[in-house]
């Protein structure tokens, strides 16, 4: 067992993991933090994908005991009182259907917002599709998670 | 997943010393094909060393024309280097098209050399453009690391430190993708260096990346895209699989070629 200290959506977190303890199931089942998903087994969905220092990984290609002392940010650190920006306008341009690749695609997509805007680049649909390539979708046909992710970029 | 000890090294002798004291341990560093082969029981090491956190091994440098990156350098800072940016685009546009933006997040230079998959991107980069790959114990040239599917000249323990690349005159690399796993279909670098014009292969081969001979001979002389496409590339010792022909592939090595050295 190794011993961690992380910071979890703004909270201090210590605890005890094992060597072979993914931070998907670290975050799932010790932090009950169950809005990371597990689309796959083949770190392929990106169905888990959170932020660690500010960038987006796969939680479930991750060890928990190698995230000691970083910040981690989680779908459920995301909002602040009201929806991120990248939430309501999932929610304004029906992004989802099922919902299950939600958690994922939302945080990749506040990701690739957030490095855009640092290098001045444009948010266009052609980039949203090519930056959202780690995250599958089986429901929406992408169209509106496109336009969610561009409608956010300019509230952002 | 099988039980497994973390290990985060502090320095080469910390990681040398687990390593030592566990036959069955590995190195770990993004993870992003270890962990993966991990969790589908492809791979059980009882011990897992973490090198990331070791002085030295992240971050790109130039000394003079050589241009040093550190073993555990994420392919998304290679991207987004100036000094790669600088010293040889090709390198820094190959990084930012592996995978996904989660995956270049993680997945590390060294890491992907050491697993030497046969579809991986940075291994044509390595052989293309002549670079030397730095150990914890020795330096050997590219033309002597890769060996074969997945197998390379690196020693049960030997730990990468760092990638160095010499500057080349003209460099470019092309691959079209197999869209589900995202690595190459078929990927080929193009690179005018001290010692001539090498053409490499990702993707295709039977054997892994390997230098492209009739490539070779048909840009020597003829640095042209007509050049590429009219070279004599054979199907013999090229993979069939269900995502293409080994005849298809051959067709493509000239195609992406032709790509190459237009964008060099
Ligand atoms: C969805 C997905 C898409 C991908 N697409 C591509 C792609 O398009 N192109 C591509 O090239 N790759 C691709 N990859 C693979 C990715 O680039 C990996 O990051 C890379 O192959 C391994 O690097 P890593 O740092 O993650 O290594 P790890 O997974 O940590 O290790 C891989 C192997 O290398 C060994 N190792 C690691 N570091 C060292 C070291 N310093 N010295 C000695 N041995 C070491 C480990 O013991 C292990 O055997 C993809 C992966 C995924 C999950
Ligand atoms: S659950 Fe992590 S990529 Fe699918
Ligand atoms: S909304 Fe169902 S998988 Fe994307």
């Amino acid at each position: 067992m190794t011993k961690v200290k992380m910071t979890v959506n703004g909270k201090a977190v210590t605890r005890e993991v094992s060597g072979e303890t993914l931070l998907s199931e670290f975050l799932r089942e010790d932090l009950r933090l169950t809005g990371t998903h597990i689309g796959c087994d083949t770190s392929q969905c990106g169905a888990c994908v959170v932020h660690i220092d500010g960038k987006a990984v796969k939680s479930c290609t991750t060890l928990a005991a190698a995230t000691d002392g970083a910040e981690v940010t989680t779908i459920e650190g995301l909002a602040n009182g009201d929806l991120h920006p990248m939430q309501a306008a999932f929610k304004e341009h029906h992004g989802l259907q099922c919902g299950f690749c939600t958690p994922g695609m939302i945080m990749s997509g506040v990701d690739m917002v957030n490095r855009y805007k640092a290098e001045g680049r444009e948010v266009t649909a052609e980039a949203v599709r090519h930056e959202l390539e780690g995250n599958i979708c089986r429901c929406t046909g992408y169209h509106n998670i496109v336009k969610a992710v561009q409608d956010a970029a300019t509230k952002m | 997943m099988y039980p497994t000890k973390y290990t985060k090294a502090a320095s080469i002798d910390d990681a040398v010393k687990a390593l030592g004291a566990d036959e069955e341990a590995k190195i770990l560093s993004g993870g992003q094909t270890l962990i993966a082969t991990m969790k589908q029981h492809l791979a059980a090491p009882t011990g897992l060393v973490d090198v990331r956190s070791i002085a030295g091994m992240v971050g790109t440098s130039l000394d003079g024309d050589t241009l040093v990156i550190g073993a555990a350098t994420t392919h998304a800072e290679v991207a987004g280097s100036a000094e790669v940016q600088k010293h040889t685009p090709a390198l820094a546009c190959l990084a930012s098209g592996i995978g996904d933006p989660a995956v270049r997040h993680a997945g590390t230079i060294g890491g992907s050399v050491a697993n030497n998959d046969p579809a991986a991107d940075y291994p044509a980069a390595l052989l293309a453009l002549g670079a030397t790959v730095v150990t914890n114990q020795r330096e050997i040239g590219a033309d002597d690391f890769f060996d074969g599917l997945f197998g390379t000249a690196l020693e049960e323990g030997e730990i990468i430190t760092a990638v160095k690349f010499p500057k080349a005159q003209a460099a470019a690399y092309v691959k079209f993708r197999q869209p589900a796993s995202l690595f190459a279909l078929v990927g080929v670098f193009v690179a005018k260096g001290s010692d001539g014009i090498r053409v490499t292969v990702t993707g295709a081969g039977d054997e892994g990346v390997f230098r492209s001979e009739a490539l070779e001979a048909a840009l020597t002389g003829d640095w042209s895209e007509a050049a590429a496409k009219g070279a004599d590339v054979s199907a013999e010792g090229l993979m069939s699989d269900i995502h293409g022909t080994a005849a298809y592939r051959a067709n493509l090595i000239k195609v992406m070629a032709a790509r190459a050295v237009a964008a060099a």
